[in-house]
């Protein structure tokens, strides 16, 4: 128990010291603006592999709730000039109802109900960005979303607005660790290891997967609002469903049930194809592939699969030396 | 045959009894009235109009040959499936509408035929979700951690120690439950019930996969539930524990009741004689 605070401690303090030290040494642009990105994704993997890694759902739709948190953002402030923070709460609240709503409904359902229906609400919603458009813009985006502003600090430096981001990361972090440490998350990992079980010591399953569902929700449409206020230009492609399975991809490389295997997963599908972006045709063929590498040799993700590997040469090593 | 442990739970049971099952007359002072309860699955009766009571404060057998309804039985009084008729009483109330958490937290808990543990987490953290329905704090109080979250947490944790050294499973707290072996899991299973209060506590075959040291314990452990005044039903197919240990036994076959008595009128029964050892 005290072994373990002292662990979440020593982590915490270490990801803190590689915030500020990334923000404060790193002076080109473009980098600061990938590492924003990475933030901005490790939001949404994070709230995602609260749904797949510990209540066991997916969802591939979830890009609508962050195609709502950047809408509702970019409307409110954009179009009707209300302050972006009054704005976010709106979006949060917005994204949260509509998870109820979609959620109560499929989550009642078993197996991948959910899946399913996620699948086809992402596409109705990314439907209703592009032919919307005297509101959203329509599909050539939405432009004139304002920067954000609080009291004499401006957001407007990509420095300033990279230690946003990762705070937001720090407080996303320490809450689903949070969740995860009390009753609510005890019973949530107690749905991943067996539901039948869970239901029969009375945890109430349904209620608590919509929950959940909500939660990722809400960090979806927060990741939503930091991008629209970050780009100042949304289109509905950055809401669709191959967005919906990237993010998924995050979840199931970086390694499920596991809160910095969402930071991995999200680092690695944001830097890739920036790497890569000579081979911009065949990005998907090669996201296919490492999925598939990762599923094969390693099917508990990066995160578990390195540190198994770590651990086992470790031990080898003691044998050696004895 | 009457030790046969056969685990696999068959719904296939076929064919019907030829003795008349006697009504109960319900007692309003019953933990558990189960009035002409039937339940089919497709074509085949797995529960045929089965009624029963039990008294508070007894340890009541459950015995029968494999597939004779005992799990579809324990299914029904845990609300896992409804009833096609007849009806189940929980403390003289009709269980029908509720939910299974519902019933939880009325009071009726269970354990599983195959150890159904959450593999990854502790053993304390097992416990601790055995004890859901007896805490309160949600989603705000995780986030927020007041100081009453603090507090019911805590006393959580101390209760679930309680248990852990009421079942002799203190040692093993902090390891992941899926890792102990066979027959602690066995009695992780029922601290993990007792955790949520249970006044009736369904036991399903217990002792399978136990050894004969083992079952001994699991015989004084059962003793001790009793003492604390948790009604408990039994599936068992060690006969020596089951009617060792129970103060009434209610022999089942074919989803039928065959026959309802002390262990000793149950073992001199010509019909129960006949399930067991085949019709001449």
């Amino acid at each position: 128990m005290d072994d373990n605070k002292k662990k979440q401690w020593t982590e915490n303090t270490i990801f803190l010291v590689v915030i500020l030290g990334c923000g404060l040494g790193v002076d080109n642009t473009y980098y600061l603006q990938i590492m924003t990105f990475i933030g901005i994704n490790t939001l949404l993997a994070l709230g995602l592999n609260m749904l797949m890694g510990y209540a066991g759902q997916v969802s591939l739709g979830h890009a609508a709730f962050y195609g709502i948190g950047a809408y509702t953002t970019a409307i409110l402030s954009g179009t009707y000039g209300i302050s972006p923070w009054a704005a976010l709460v709106c979006a949060v609240s917005c994204a949260v109802f509509i998870a109820f709503v979609v959620g109560l409904p499929t989550l009642k359902l078993s197996g991948y109900y959910l899946g399913m229906g996620t699948l086809g609400f992402g596409m109705i919603v990314n439907i209703l960005f592009r032919e919307w458009s005297t509101v959203t813009g329509g599909s050539s985006g939405f432009v004139g979303i304002p920067m954000l502003e609080a009291g004499p600090v401006s957001f407007m430096s990509g420095r300033n607005y990279f230690f946003l981001v990762w705070m937001v990361v720090l407080v996303a972090v320490l809450l689903c660790r949070r969740i995860l440490s009390s009753r609510m998350g005890r019973a949530l990992r107690s749905i991943h290891d067996g539901e039948n079980a869970s239901l029969a010591v009375g945890v109430n399953t349904h209620f608590l997967k919509l929950q959940i569902f909500m939660f990722s929700a809400a960090l979806g449409a927060v990741a939503g609002f930091l991008y629209a206020h970050f780009v100042m230009f949304i289109s509905p492609e950055s809401f669709g469903f191959m967005v919906s399975v990237k993010m998924v991809t995050m979840v199931v490389i970086g390694g499920m049930a596991s809160v910095w295997g969402a930071l991995l997963g999200a680092s690695l599908l944001t830097l890739l194809p920036e790497v890569l972006h000579g081979f911009a045709e065949y990005e998907m063929i090669i996201f296919g592939l490492i999925l598939m590498v990762v599923m094969i040799f390693m099917p508990q993700g990066l995160t578990r699969g390195l540190l198994d590997i770590y651990e086992h040469s470790r031990k080898r090593d003691k044998r050696h030396g004895n | 045959m009457v030790t046969d442990s056969v685990k696999a739970f068959s719904k296939q049971s076929l064919g019907s009894c030829d003795i008349e099952c006697p009504k109960d007359i319900t007692r309003s002072h019953d933990i558990l009235n189960v009035r002409n309860l039937t339940k089919m699955f497709g074509g085949v009766t797995a529960q045929d109009d089965i009624s029963f009571s039990i008294e508070p404060g007894i340890v009541c057998g459950l015995i029968g040959p494999n597939g004779a309804g005992k799990t579809t039985l324990f299914n029904m009084i845990t609300g896992i499936y409804r009833p096609d008729s007849g009806q189940v009483l929980f403390n003289g109330r009709p269980t029908r509408k509720m939910a299974v958490h519902q019933l939880v937290r009325a009071g009726i808990a269970r354990t599983f035929q195959h150890v159904e543990l959450f593999g990854s987490m502790t053993l304390l953290e097992n416990v601790l979700v055995g004890m859901h329905v007896r805490t309160k704090s949600g989603f705000w109080g995780a986030v927020t951690r007041m100081p009453w979250v603090m507090r019911e947490e805590r006393r959580a944790r101390e209760k679930a120690m309680d248990l852990l050294e009421f079942t002799g499973l203190t040692q093993y707290a902090h390891r992941p439950a899926g890792d102990l072996p066979v027959g602690r899991q066995k009695m992780a299973e029922i601290a993990r019930a007792l955790a949520s209060e249970p006044k009736l506590l369904l036991l399903d075959e217990p002792a399978a996969g136990l050894n004969p040291v083992e079952t001994e314990a699991l015989g004084k452990l059962i003793q001790r539930v009793k003492e604390r005044a948790v009604t408990m039903m039994l599936v068992e197919h060690d006969m020596s524990l089951a009617m060792g240990i129970s103060d009434k036994v209610i022999v089942l076959d074919r989803g039928k009741k065959l026959a309802e008595g002390s262990p000793r009128e149950v073992q001199n029964n010509q019909a129960v004689m006949e399930a067991y050892l085949g019709r001449g």
